[in-house]
């Protein structure tokens, strides 16, 4: 069977693989990091996001020896070490950006790609970059506020005032 | 999915030895490709990943218009300071393909190649009066490239290398997305050139991408286009729109790209 080997949150990792096995079976079966979900059998929902070279990228759509080199970055490595929140997380945290949680781990990956090429969203770029992400729970309106408030404190900023947001 | 042997050539004379064998197939960003392969809608034997080829990449303006390689994926073309200068419309339509994760993979070869009638590029490519440069040395004007649902004038085992689209002196990409699957229900492309306007339309035939010859007239001679009569005859029916519904949904396009064209 072909070998693949990649870094995945910072560490090299290596594996048998079909040519068939997709990105998102070798993260969840071979290393077992459970965090990065399947939510759809169309390319469609966003559970399964992924970075692959610091692109944010549908891991369920990518082979993973497509990814032989490449450096991953998952939903598992995005608190630090020791187990502290990134900026984005806590965001979720605080604003309740999440009901079942299931979408999460995409919104979390989708939303960092999105920050680290547009700082300053405006709500309308917010929600125009998460067309691929989906969920069934929150309405959506928590998850741009979380967003929004990461951005702003990753700008060092203090978060936005969402009531005109809430009001509309 | 079917299970199949891979290889990633990386270059092209490679690639273009492994495409020649029994079974091969191209992936590029795998965007239509993996989810086909996942409903065993497609069995190939082996698949030629074609994104580590260098002949592939690259935007570069040419003479009277900008040139984009096949490998060239759909973020690429969105924020490229070539193309905006060249078509801005061209890097607008790229930034409304499905969503950021489809544009960081998906690639302009992979979109004209699968010749989807849904897919946004080949309005670009017929508007825009492309030519498609292939592996086998072939440059096809865009008309003779599309051939109909999902067909194009590609032969067995030939790759896309590059499009070269004509700058127009103004242009717009007036898409409609249907909301579930974010493609064109009706996308029309609306371009100007100093020898008159061209219209193309997809989302909407059941023959594919086509050109809109009556649009087309009255834009030139400056006429109203709500007269233009829109025939529903070939158009898809499906439970998003009839024919009748994209017939007016095309002119409504037209008219609304004729007014925003920069
Ligand atoms: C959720 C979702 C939403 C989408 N929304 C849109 C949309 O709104 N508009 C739109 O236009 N598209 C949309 N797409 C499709 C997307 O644009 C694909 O990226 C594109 O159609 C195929 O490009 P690819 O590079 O991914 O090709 P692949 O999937 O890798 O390949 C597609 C086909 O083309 C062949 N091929 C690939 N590259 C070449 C080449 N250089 N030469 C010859 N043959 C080649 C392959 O063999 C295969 O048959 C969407 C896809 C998804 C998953
Ligand atoms: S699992 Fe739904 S998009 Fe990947
Ligand atoms: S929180 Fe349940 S799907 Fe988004």
């Amino acid at each position: 069977m072909p070998q693949v080997s990649m870094t995945v949150n910072g560490k090299r990792m290596a594996g048998e693989v079909e040519g068939r096995t997709l990105l998102v079976e070798f993260l969840r079966e071979n290393l077992r990091l459970t965090g990065t979900h399947v939510g759809c059998d169309t390319s469609q929902c966003g559970a399964c996001v992924v970075h692959v070279n610091g692109d944010s990228v549908k891991s369920c759509s990518i082979l993973a020896l497509a990814a032989d080199g490449a450096e991953v970055t998952t939903i598992e490595g995005m608190a630090a070490a020791d187990g502290a929140l990134s900026q984005l997380q806590e965001a979720f945290r605080d604003y309740h950006g999440l009901q079942c949680g299931f979408c999460t781990p995409g919104m979390i990956m989708s939303a960092a790609d999105l920050i680290k090429s547009n700082p300053n969203p405006t709500e309308t770029e917010v929600r125009e970059w998460l067309e691929g992400n989906i969920c069934r729970c929150t309405g959506y309106q928590n998850i741009v506020k979380a967003i929004l408030a990461a951005a702003a404190r990753m700008r060092g900023e203090a978060d936005p005032d969402f009531a005109a947001f809430a009001a509309e | 999915m079917y299970n199949f042997e891979y290889a990633k050539p990386d270059n092209l004379e490679t690639a273009k030895s492994l495409m020649a064998r029994e079974g091969a197939q191209a992936l590029a960003g795998g965007q239509s490709l993996t989810p086909t392969m996942k409903q065993r809608l497609a069995q190939p034997e082996l698949l030629v990943d074609i994104t580590g080829l260098p002949e592939l990449k690259g935007v570069a303006r040419v003479d009277g218009g900008v040139r984009i390689g096949g490998g060239v994926r759909h973020v690429e073309v969105e924020r490229s300071a070539e193309v905006q200068a060249a078509a801005p419309a061209l890097a607008q339509l790229a930034g409304k393909i499905g969503d950021p994760q489809v544009r960081n993979r998906g690639t302009l070869g992979g979109s004209i190649a699968n010749n989807d009638p849904s897919a946004c590029y080949p309005a670009a490519v017929l508007a825009l009066d492309g030519v498609v440069s292939t592996s086998n040395g072939r440059d096809i004007a865009a008309a003779d490239f599309f051939q109909g649902l999902y067909e194009t004038a590609l032969e067995e085992g030939e790759l896309v290398t590059a499009v070269t689209f004509k700058a127009p002196m103004r242009a717009a990409w007036m898409k409609f997305p249907q909301p579930a699957s974010r493609f064109s229900l009706v996308g029309v492309f609306v371009a100007q050139f100093a020898d008159g306007h061209r219209v193309a339309v997809t989302g909407a035939s059941e023959s594919g991408v086509f050109r809109h010859g009556d649009l087309e007239a009255a834009l030139n001679t400056g006429g109203d286009l709500d007269s233009v009569a829109v025939s529903p005859s070939g158009l898809i029916a499906d439970l998003h729109g009839t024919p009748e519904y994209r017939a007016n949904l095309i002119r409504v396009q037209a008219k609304r790209g004729a007014a925003a064209m920069v």
